[in-house]
C-alpha cells in the first residue's frame, strides 16, 4: 500500500515537474494519467520494492556520490589512454566474485561497473561477473572490489 | 529561465559556454577513441566515455545556462535516466557479443576459463 501511495506522489510530481504549467485543464488531465498508470501498474502487479524502491539510505548516497568520483577519475584515465592510442591499453578478461547477496545489490554492483568507464559488466554467473577492462588500472580497480564493499549491504530485494 | 532574457554575455553564461564546449571536446575525443582502439570490447569502454562524464558535462553546462529551475530538473532528470539506461546497452552489447563467441586478443588466456562459464550458465 506504502508503496503505491509513493508512486502515486511520485507520478503526481513528475508530471508537474514535465509539465510545469499550473493550468485546471493541464493538472486535471495529469491527475487522470496518474490515476490510470498506478491502475494499470497495479493490474499488472509490478508495484514493489524493487520497481519501486523507497527505502532510502545514507550509505547508499555515499555509494552514488562514490561512484560519480569513480566515474570522473577513471573517464580521464580511459581520455588518457584514447590519446596515446593502442600502446596504453591491456584489453582482459577478468573474473571477479562479489560480495553481494541479493539481486538487486548485484545488479548495483554489474551497473556501476559498466558505468565507470574502462570496465565493463559481460557476464554474470551467481556471485562471479566476468567483466572486460580495458587497462591494467582499470582491471585493478575492479579486482580491489571498492565499489563492491560501498554498496549498503540491507538493499531490498530477493535474496539469491 | 534567466538565461534567455540575458543579452550581454555574464559570468554564468561564460562557464556555460565553457562546460558545454568541454562536452563536445569530450563527445569528439570519445568518437575518435571508438575509431583508433583494437577490437569490439575496447572501443566499447571509448564509447563508455561519452555515455557518462561528456554528457554529465554538457547537461551541467545546459544547466548552468538556464540556472536554477524546472528544465534544470529535467536536465537532472535526463542524466539520471542516462545513467541507469547506457549501461544496459553497453551491457546488452557486451553480453551479445560474448555469448556469440567474440573474444579479443585476450583469446588464448581466457578461452578456456570464459567457454567453461558460458557452459555452466547454459546448464543452470
Amino acid at each position: 500500500m506504502k508503496h503505491t501511495v509513493s508512486l502515486s506522489l511520485f507520478l503526481a510530481l513528475l508530471w508537474w515537474v514535465l509539465s510545469g504549467y499550473p493550468k485546471p485543464l493541464l493538472l486535471g488531465l495529469g491527475a487522470v494519467t496518474v490515476i490510470f498508470t498506478v491502475w494499470l501498474a497495479h493490474r499488472l502487479d509490478v508495484i514493489d520494492h524493487e520497481s519501486h524502491p523507497i527505502h532510502f539510505s545514507w550509505p547508499l548516497l555515499r555509494f552514488w556520490t562514490r561512484l560519480l568520483v569513480e566515474i570522473a577519475r577513471s573517464s580521464i584515465q580511459v581520455l588518457g589512454q584514447i590519446l596515446r592510442g593502442q600502446s596504453a591499453i591491456q584489453p582482459k578478461f577478468l573474473h571477479v566474485k562479489t560480495q553481494q547477496h541479493s539481486a538487486l545489490g548485484r545488479v548495483i554492483l554489474g551497473n556501476a561497473i559498466t558505468l565507470t568507464p574502462g570496465t565493463v559488466t559481460v557476464l554474470t554467473n551467481g556471485g562471479e561477473f566476468v567483466v572486460h577492462a580495458l587497462s591494467k588500472e582499470s582491471a585493478k580497480s575492479v579486482e580491489d572490489g571498492e565499489l563492491d564493499a560501498l554498496i549498503p549491504q540491507d538493499v531490498e530485494g530477493e535474496r539469491v | 529561465m534567466s538565461g534567455l532574457e540575458s543579452t550581454g554575455s555574464t559570468t554564468a553564461d561564460l562557464i556555460a559556454g565553457a562546460l558545454m564546449a568541454l562536452g563536445a571536446l569530450l563527445v569528439l575525443l570519445g568518437s575518435i577513441g571508438i575509431n583508433r582502439f583494437p577490437h569490439f570490447y575496447s572501443r566499447l569502454h571509448a564509447a563508455g566515455v561519452i555515455d557518462t562524464l561528456a554528457s554529465g558535462v554538457f547537461l551541467l553546462g545546459v544547466g548552468v545556462f538556464f540556472g536554477v529551475g524546472l528544465v534544470s530538473v529535467k536536465l537532472l532528470l535526463i542524466f539520471v535516466f542516462l545513467l541507469f539506461t547506457s549501461p544496459t546497452a553497453c551491457h546488452a552489447l557486451a553480453r551479445a557479443a560474448f555469448i556469440s563467441g567474440l573474444r579479443d586478443d585476450s583469446r588464448r588466456a581466457d578461452a578456456n576459463t570464459s567457454e567453461a562459464i558460458i557452459t555452466k550458465a547454459d546448464n543452470a
